[in-house]
C-alpha cells in the first residue's frame, strides 16, 4: 500500500480555503448588482431598506433598451451568420489548397484578437467620414464582422483537424461535384465546430461595446452603448436589475449547456483519461 | 487537380473583402495620424508630424506610462489568482463541484463589459456595497476612495481577466501528462515540492500565452478604465475617445492609436521572445 504524504492541517486547509476566497472575489459584483437591483428606493444603500421589483419594470419599458436590444439583434444575427459563412469558406479551403497569400490573409483576419477594438471603430469612423458615407446598419455590422471572424476562424480550424480528408476523396471519386460534397459531407461533419463558432461570435458580437461606441449613431445604438448612456444619465439600480437580466439567462445557458454538451469537453479542459 | 480548386474563388474572395476592410481601416487611422486638425470639423489638412510631437505632452506620456503599468499589474494579479482555480478546475474529483468552479469562473466572460463594470461601480462607490459592509463593522469612519482610482480600476480589470486566463491555464495543467508526477512522487518528493518542480513548469507555455492575452486584453481595455476611472486614471484608450468626441480631434486620437499599436507590436514581439526562449530551455 502506497503512503500518501500527509500535511499539517493548515497547510491542507490552505488551498479550499483560497478557491473560496478567489470564488468570492469573482462572484461578489454578481452578488452586489444582484442585491442592488431590488432595492426599491432610487438612491442605492446596503442593505436595501426595502425591496421593489420597479427597476425590472423599467428595463423592459425604456425606450432606449428596446431600441437597443432591436439594433443588437439585427447586428448579432447579422454579423454571426456572414462571420461563419466567410469563414467556414476560408477555413475549408485553407486547409485543403494552397493559394498565394494564405498565411498574410489569415493573419490580417486574426489581428483583430490584438489589434484594439477602438482602433477598428476608429478607423470605420473616419474612413466613412473620409468618404462621406452615412454611418447605418451596414458599417456597423461590418465593424462585428471583423471583430467576430477570428473566434470563428479558431474554432472551424479546430473542426477541420480532427476531419478524415478520405471522406470527401471517397464522395468525389464516386462522382459527386465538389459542391455537393461541401453541402452533403463537410458541412454536416464540421456542424458541431460551427455551431460553437457561431455561437461565440454571437455573444461576442452583442456584448461588443468600445468599437459599437465609436461607430454607432443615435439610430444604429446597439444594447451595451445603450447602457453605457444610460449609466451617465441616470444613477438609479435600473441598469442593476437589467445586469440580472443578463445574469439570470447567461448562467442558465452555460448550465443547460454544461449539461448536455460538457463544457469541459467544449473548451478543451478534461484530462485525457488514461 | 484538387477537387476544392474550383470553389477557391468563391469561397476565399469574401475573406479577401473583409481583410482588405481591415487594411483600409488601420490605413485610415495611419493617414489621419499625419494630418493637419482643423478645429470644429470632421475634414483635415494637410501632411504634417505636428500630432506625434504634441504627443510629447506630459498628459500623453502618463497615460501611456499608466496603460502599460495597469496592463503588467492586471497581468501579474489575474496570472496569481486564476492559477489556483484553474488547478482546482482540472484535479478537483467531484463532478457537481468541478461543474460548480467551472460556471462561477467563466460566466463573467459571457456577461460583457458593461454588466461588469458597472457591477463594480456599485461594489466600490462611496456609498456601494464594500464601503458600507466596512462602515456596518465599524473598520472604517469615511468612505474609503475606490472609484475613480488606480486601485479601482485595477480591481475590476483583474475580475475581467480572470475567466479567459482560468480557461487558458486550465487547457494547459489538463494537457499535463501525470506520469511524471507519480515518477517524482515515487522518488519521495512531497506535494509542494512536486508542484514546484514538475506542475508549475510544466504548465508554463499556458501560462505564458495566457499572460500575453491578458496584457494585449488590458492594453485594450476601455470600458473599465472610462467608466471606473472616470477621467481621473487616463489611459491610451478613454484619451482617445476624449480626443475623438470632446475636442473631435481626430487627427491626435489617430497618432494616439498608432503609439499604441505600436507598443501592442513590442510588446507581443517581447512574449514571442519568451515562450521561443522557453521552448527552447525545454526543449533540452
Amino acid at each position: 500500500m502506497k503512503i500518501k504524504p500527509s500535511l499539517p492541517w493548515p497547510v491542507r486547509m490552505a488551498g479550499p480555503v483560497l478557491i473560496c476566497l478567489i470564488l468570492a472575489y469573482v462572484l461578489l459584483p454578481v452578488v452586489v448588482v444582484s442585491v442592488a437591483a431590488f432595492n426599491a428606493k432610487a438612491i442605492l444603500s446596503f442593505p436595501p431598506e426595502s425591496l421593489s421589483w420597479r427597476w425590472f419594470g423599467r428595463v423592459f419599458t425604456y425606450p432606449d433598451f428596446q431600441h437597443g436590444f432591436k439594433t443588437s439583434l439585427i447586428v448579432t444575427v447579422a454579423s454571426s451568420a456572414i462571420a461563419l459563412v466567410i469563414g467556414t469558406g476560408l477555413v475549408i479551403i485553407a486547409k485543403r489548397t494552397y493559394f498565394p497569400g494564405k498565411e498574410t490573409l489569415q493573419s490580417i483576419l486574426l489581428s483583430p484578437l490584438v489589434v484594439p477594438h477602438f482602433t477598428i471603430g476608429l478607423g470605420l469612423l473616419m474612413l466613412a467620414a473620409q468618404i462621406r458615407l452615412d454611418r447605418g446598419y451596414d458599417i456597423v455590422i461590418l465593424c462585428h464582422v471583423i471583430l467576430v471572424l477570428p473566434f470563428v476562424l479558431r474554432s472551424v480550424y479546430v473542426s477541420m483537424e480532427n476531419l478524415d480528408d478520405r471522406l470527401e476523396h471517397a464522395a468525389a471519386s464516386l462522382g459527386a461535384p465538389p459542391l455537393k460534397v461541401l453541402f452533403t459531407v463537410m458541412i454536416p461533419l464540421l456542424a458541431p465546430g460551427l455551431f460553437g463558432g457561431w455561437l461565440f461570435a454571437a455573444i461576442m458580437s452583442f456584448n461588443e461595446f468600445t468599437a459599437s461606441l465609436f461607430i454607432t449613431t443615435q439610430e444604429t445604438q446597439t444594447l451595451p452603448v445603450a447602457m453605457y448612456n444610460y449609466v451617465r444619465e441616470f444613477a438609479d439600480p435600473t441598469l442593476a436589475a437589467l445586469s440580472v437580466v443578463y445574469i439570470v439567462v447567461t448562467a442558465s445557458l452555460l448550465i443547460v449547456a454544461n449539461y448536455f454538451l460538457g463544457l469541459g469537453k467544449v473548451l478543451n479542459i478534461e484530462e485525457s483519461s488514461r | 487537380m484538387n477537387m476544392y480548386s474550383r470553389l477557391r474563388g468563391w469561397l476565399v474572395s469574401p475573406s479577401v473583402i473583409v481583410a482588405l476592410c481591415i487594411c483600409v481601416a488601420l490605413f485610415t487611422v495611419f493617414q489621419f495620424s499625419l494630418r493637419a486638425y482643423i478645429p470644429g470639423s470632421l475634414d483635415v489638412g494637410g501632411f504634417t508630424l505636428a500630432n506625434f510631437t504634441g504627443l510629447g505632452k506630459s498628459i500623453y506620456r502618463d497615460a501611456l506610462w499608466n496603460t502599460l503599468i495597469l496592463s503588467i499589474e492586471t497581468m501579474v494579479f489575474s496570472l496569481l489568482l486564476a492559477y489556483p482555480l484553474a488547478y482546482a478546475l482540472v484535479r478537483v474529483r467531484n463532478r457537481a463541484l468541478k461543474s460548480v468552479i467551472l460556471i462561477t469562473a467563466i460566466t463573467p466572460l459571457f456577461l460583457g463589459e458593461i454588466v461588469r463594470t458597472y457591477s463594480w461601480i456599485i461594489a466600490l462607490g462611496s456609498n456601494g456595497f464594500i464601503n458600507s459592509m466596512l462602515r456596518k463593522l465599524g473598520l472604517v469612519e469615511f468612505p474609503v476612495d475606490m472609484m475613480f482610482t488606480h486601485f479601482g480600476v485595477l480591481v475590476a480589470l483583474v475580475h475581467v481577466t480572470i475567466p479567459v486566463v482560468v480557461l487558458m491555464l486550465a487547457a494547459a495543467i489538463a494537457h499535463i501528462d501525470r506520469d511524471y508526477e507519480k515518477a517524482a512522487q515515487s522518488l519521495g518528493a512531497g506535494p509542494i515540492r512536486i508542484f514546484l518542480t514538475v506542475t508549475l513548469p510544466l504548465s508554463m507555455p499556458g501560462i505564458l500565452a495566457s499572460s500575453t492575452t491578458a496584457f494585449a486584453w488590458t492594453f485594450s481595455a476601455f470600458a473599465t478604465p472610462q467608466m471606473i476611472g472616470g477621467g481621473r486614471v487616463p489611459t491610451i484608450s478613454t484619451l482617445i475617445y476624449q480626443l475623438g468626441f470632446s475636442s473631435m480631434n481626430f487627427p491626435l486620437a489617430a497618432s494616439l492609436s498608432i503609439v499604441g499599436l505600436a507598443l501592442t507590436a513590442v510588446s507581443l514581439w517581447v512574449f514571442g521572445k519568451l515562450t521561443a526562449r522557453f521552448k527552447h530551455i525545454g526543449g533540452h
